[in-house]
């Protein structure tokens, strides 16, 4: 009964009046990481540290004394962030069983305020990938696969045989995390955004996925892609509750040089009355090639949502979009291919059985460590770093990368205050159809829409929208100004508000049963 | 046969002096438990960001005042990479693209033909100074097919010290990091001590036919004194001249000096030619340093550096410091020079110089030849002398007031030596130096040497 929309609404004021206690909520939060274990979601269910977490959590909350609003509120964590005595394994070979000393910056925030961190979510291996399908531990399957919503609209003939094969995709790479959050394990999940990778699934599992400013959220802890472009990234079922995890998470830390000094004042979101003051830009290359029709109805749909409320709604231009994939391809291989050095086998991490050399035992250590699109990756990116190759790959990206950025600065200094786009070329593909395609190949047509917001730094936010003629989430997109999340999710409140996106209804597995989950028998959740 | 032209430039690496290390909090040690100095981020452990050592900027700030170079306020980090068991990351972070300080000067004094009195000064230009990592320590057991590393050093803070190619031999090279070493002694931002690894000098040499163009050049490492470096260039110099005077040509490579030996050795090939695929380090913004003029008012006093503020603050430099000494105390610039080149001397003498009546340039005589021969002798330093400033002044005193010749001087000093405590004067009345003023005493004495005589 507790296990509704959010955390403010629903179960953070349950707690606080008793109505359920932190050790049930985890529990029922376990239950649910076991009955949905075929999404594959997890690679780690802390299940003993989460219970003791959640025993802490309840003798605060008898004492009348709890942390705050996430005292006693699970969560999923990205398993690309360090999290001490549990394993932090970034779905490599090369991190199996690698348990960390230290907790990474947004992890220990989320501890400290009492939070119950029930496991580590998977993604594709070291979070290259868009569609969470290259880890070690195997393809993250879209919650929504299982919905009522989808499984009438599609067209099977054998039930259970194509249940087993015909899941859908869900995008990536912080695909566990949007999954987990999506079939509600949890309330809240980290994930991570290099390119997109908090948004696209979010979009894909038809959750809130917001990638902060770059330098808003501390990165310490983080085991990096891209340096100077990843950003912790927040999934949550509303956009509510992401504003409440911003509040938590962001702020300088001196470990990390790359946080800005200004103080942060986390903040409530208004409801909106209106919008007539709002200005919003639509971007006209971000009608990319194959965009599907569907989501430009959406999206067209929304704009004139906006409008018909009173907004300015115009159109811009952001010229550079269209070199934008090549230039991150560069630039990601580039950083890639240095953050991978330290991955030799020697510290920690695999190392090879092989003993002949030094560096044959860096090179067999590698080579079992890592998947090909890691490879891939270090490959391209020392070649783009070689003396000769340098000045004609490297700088030349960056120096489009700053007019990436500079087409953003220009369009919001004219006057608009947000930029609508959709987030996803079209909904969730089957896995079977998203295979077909290599990682290398799905990266660059999924990003499209998401990464110039790295490139420029900037926050951007996914927000549910409606359901596909298939049944399957499509998200939109919100990208903001520099370090103004407080106007970017107000607007992305409202919009949420108008679009009254449909809860999920998952056919439970019946197999799994537990006392406190009475409603988990009907068919609906919620 | 045409006359050959040494060129020979310098790199030297000097360990920052700190608490901590460059871009971590692990303390710096010397000669600690092997890995009881290594942080998550020396570890380079997954998710770990370098933070900058305040400190180690200052140290840089100063050492490129002291050597008049102009101190870039913006500069940048690198990351140079290369795979080797000392070098936890795989990379080195470094800065090759902008460094903190650029185009300064040193100044240094030579002996012409070895004498004292035969001093010139020579200058060299100062490239430029960087900061940087140094690497961990890597201990090769070949009995055991395996390699020992230890990560204590690595991520210590360095300034790489580059000395354009303005000398021309050994003796130049080991004079100017002489006195580069005793800058950075006198500033404190390195402690310098080449046998603790806190000085660490290649080499690059070449010769050419004056006229023509530079030639080929090869890099000396593993020399681990200034005299060994003195020894290891003009070995170098000596082995390209003949090799070129029998047809030969110079390999562009890296060669070590063999201390026992006394040659230069090719050193392994490390794979031929190395591309570190230099990126900008994108953990570290630019390093901003203000002066009095660009600071902004509002600013955080602890999170800025201001190059104005530590200019003021510089102590005396070694130049300036001898030229005190030869003003202050009528002493010869060749005596100053001495002082200063051990450590502590020049502050012993000063002491003495305070606590005696007896003239500088006096004391300066038992400084130079009678107590830093004993010193040298016994291989003491300074701090390690049985005499002490007290001590010395004392008996100076003595000479002084003509209580006791010089001769007998020598003789109490000697007995001093011996470090017993007892004072000059106990020594003197022990063994009966006294000098005789008395003159009809004196007279006895005479006489009765004479008579003595007569009566063989």
């Amino acid at each position: 009964a507790a296990l509704k929309d959010g955390l403010r609404s629903q179960v953070s004021a349950a707690l606080k009046e008793g109505r359920v206690t932190p050790t049930e909520l985890c529990q029922q939060c376990l239950a649910r990481i076991k009955s949905t274990k075929f999404l594959n979601a997890y690679i780690t269910v802390a299940e003993e540290t989460a219970l003791k977490q959640a025993e802490e959590s309840e003798e605060r909350y008898k004492r009348g004394q709890p942390l705050g609003i996430l005292d006693g509120i699970p969560i999923a964590v990205k398993d690309n962030f360090n999290t001490a005595g549990i394993e932090t394994t970034c779905a490599s070979n090369m991190l199996k069983g690698y348990i960390s000393p230290y907790n990474a910056t947004v992890v220990q925030k989320l501890l400290d305020r009492g939070a119950v961190l029930l496991g580590k979510t998977n993604l594709d291996e070291f979070a290259m990938g868009s569609g969470s399908t290259d880890g070690v531990f195997g393809p993250v399957r879209n919650p929504w696969s299982y919905s009522k919503q989808y499984k009438e609209k599609s067209v099977s003939k054998s039930h259970s045989e194509d249940e087993e094969s015909n899941w859908v995709n869900l995008g990536g790479s912080s695909g566990g995390s949007a999954a987990a959050v999506s079939s509600f394990t949890c309330f809240a999940a980290l994930g991570s955004d290099t390119g997109g990778s908090t948004r696209n699934p979010a979009a894909h599992c038809g959750v809130v996925g917001l990638k902060p400013t770059y330098g808003l959220i501390s990165r310490h802890g983080l085991i990096p892609l891209v340096n100077s472009m990843d950003v912790p990234g927040i999934l949550t079922r509303c956009v509510d509750d992401a504003a409440v995890l911003l509040g938590s998470l962001a702020g300088h830390d001196p470990k990390d040089s790359t946080t800005i000094q200004d103080e942060f004042k986390p903040f409530g979101l208004p409801d909106l009355t209106g919008v007539s003051k709002l200005s919003i830009g639509i971007p006209k290359e971000y009608h990319a090639p194959g965009l599907s029709s569907e989501i430009v109805a959406l999206w067209s749909k929304a704009a004139d949502l906006f409008k018909n409320a009173g907004a300015k709604v115009v159109e811009v231009s952001l010229p550079h979009t269209r070199y934008s994939i090549v230039c991150y391809h560069v630039l990601c291989t580039a950083e890639v291919a240095s953050n991978m050095a330290r991955f030799d086998g020697l510290e920690y991490g695999h190392r090879s059985d092989m003993k002949d050399s030094t560096e044959s035992m860096y090179a067999a250590t590698r080579r079992e460590g890592f998947n090909d699109v890691v490879r891939g990756r270090i490959l391209s990116g020392n070649y783009f770093l070689l003396k000769q190759n340098y000045e004609k790959y490297f700088v030349k990206a960056q120096k489009v990368r700053r007019l990436i950025a500079d087409d953003f600065v220009k369009v919001f200094r004219s006057g608009v205050d947000v930029l609508l786009t959709p987030t996803t070329l079209s909904d969730a593909a089957p896995y079977m159809e998203f295979i077909q395609e290599d990682n290398r190949t799905r990266s660059a047509q999924d990003d499209l829409l998401t990464q110039a917001a790295n490139m420029a730094g900037l926050p951007a936010i996914s927000v549910p929208t409606a359901l596909s003629e298939r049944g399957l989430p499509v998200g939109l997109q919100f990208i903001g100004r520099s370090f103004q999340e407080k106007q970017l999710l107000t607007v992305a409140k409202w919009f949420e508000k108008q679009v009254q996106f449909p809860v999920i209804q998952l056919e439970e597995v019946k197999r799994h049963d537990n006392g406190v989950f009475q409603h988990q028998k009907s068919a609906s959740f919620s | 046969l045409a006359p050959w032209i040494p060129v020979v430039g310098l790199e030297i690496h000097a360990q920052i002096s700190s608490k901590s290390k460059l871009f971590s909090g692990s303390q710096v040690q010397f000669a600690a438990p092997p890995n009881s100095l290594v942080s998550f981020f020396d570890a380079s452990l997954p998710g770990t960001l370098p933070v900058l050592n305040r400190r180690c900027v200052e140290a840089a700030v100063m050492t490129g005042l002291a050597l008049n170079c102009s101190i870039n306020k913006k500069s940048l980090f690198d990351r140079k990479h290369y795979f080797y068991a000392d070098l936890p990351a795989g990379y080195q972070i470094t800065q090759q693209r902008v460094p903190i300080a650029v185009n300064g000067s040193l100044s240094y004094s030579l002996c012409i033909d070895n004498k004292m009195s035969h001093m010139v000064t020579k200058t060299v230009r100062i490239k430029q100074i960087q900061l940087e990592q140094d690497s961990g320590k890597s201990l090769h057991d070949d009995s055991r097919c395996q390699t020992l590393v230890d990560l204590n050093r690595a991520g210590v803070g360095l300034m790489e010290v580059v000395m354009e190619p303005d000398m021309c031999c050994g003796e130049e090279a080991a004079a100017a990091v002489r006195e580069l070493q005793l800058i950075l002694q006198t500033l404190g931002s390195s402690q310098a001590v080449m046998a603790e690894g806190q000085l660490r000098v290649d080499a690059n040499v070449s010769v050419h036919h004056p006229g023509e163009p530079y030639g080929v050049r090869t890099e000396v490492k593993n020399i681990n004194s200034i005299r060994f470096l003195a020894k290891a260039i003009d070995y170098e110099i000596q082995r390209q001249i003949e090799e070129l005077e029998n047809g030969g040509t110079i390999l562009n490579e890296t060669r070590a000096f063999d201390s026992k030996l006394g040659c230069t050795v090719p050193m392994r090939d490390k794979e031929g030619k190395q591309d570190y695929r230099f990126m900008p380090e994108p953990n570290l913004p630019p390093l901003i340093l203000y002066d009095a003029k660009s600071l902004p008012a509002n600013m955080n006093h602890q999170q800025v550096i201001n190059i104005d503020w530590i200019h003021e603050r510089l102590p005396d430099l070694p130049s300036v410091k001898r030229e005190k000494l030869v003003e202050q105390y009528g002493i010869l610039p060749e005596h100053s020079f001495t002082l200063l080149n051990e450590d502590g001397l020049a502050d012993f003498f000063e002491s003495v110089v305070k606590q005696t009546q007896m003239k500088p340039k006096k004391v300066i005589g038992w400084i130079l030849n009678d107590l830093l021969s004993y010193l040298k002798q016994h291989s003491l330093t300074v701090k390690e002398s049985p005499v002490s400033s007290f001590l010395l002044a004392d008996l100076l005193n003595l000479l002084e007031k003509k209580e006791i010749s010089s001769t007998a001087a020598k003789q109490v000093l000697a007995e001093l030596w011996k470090g017993e405590g007892k004072t000059p004067l106990e020594i003197v009345k022990e063994q009966k130096l006294e000098l005789l003023q008395d003159q009809k005493e004196l007279e006895q004495i005479c006489q009765a040497v004479i008579d003595g005589q007569e009566n063989e």
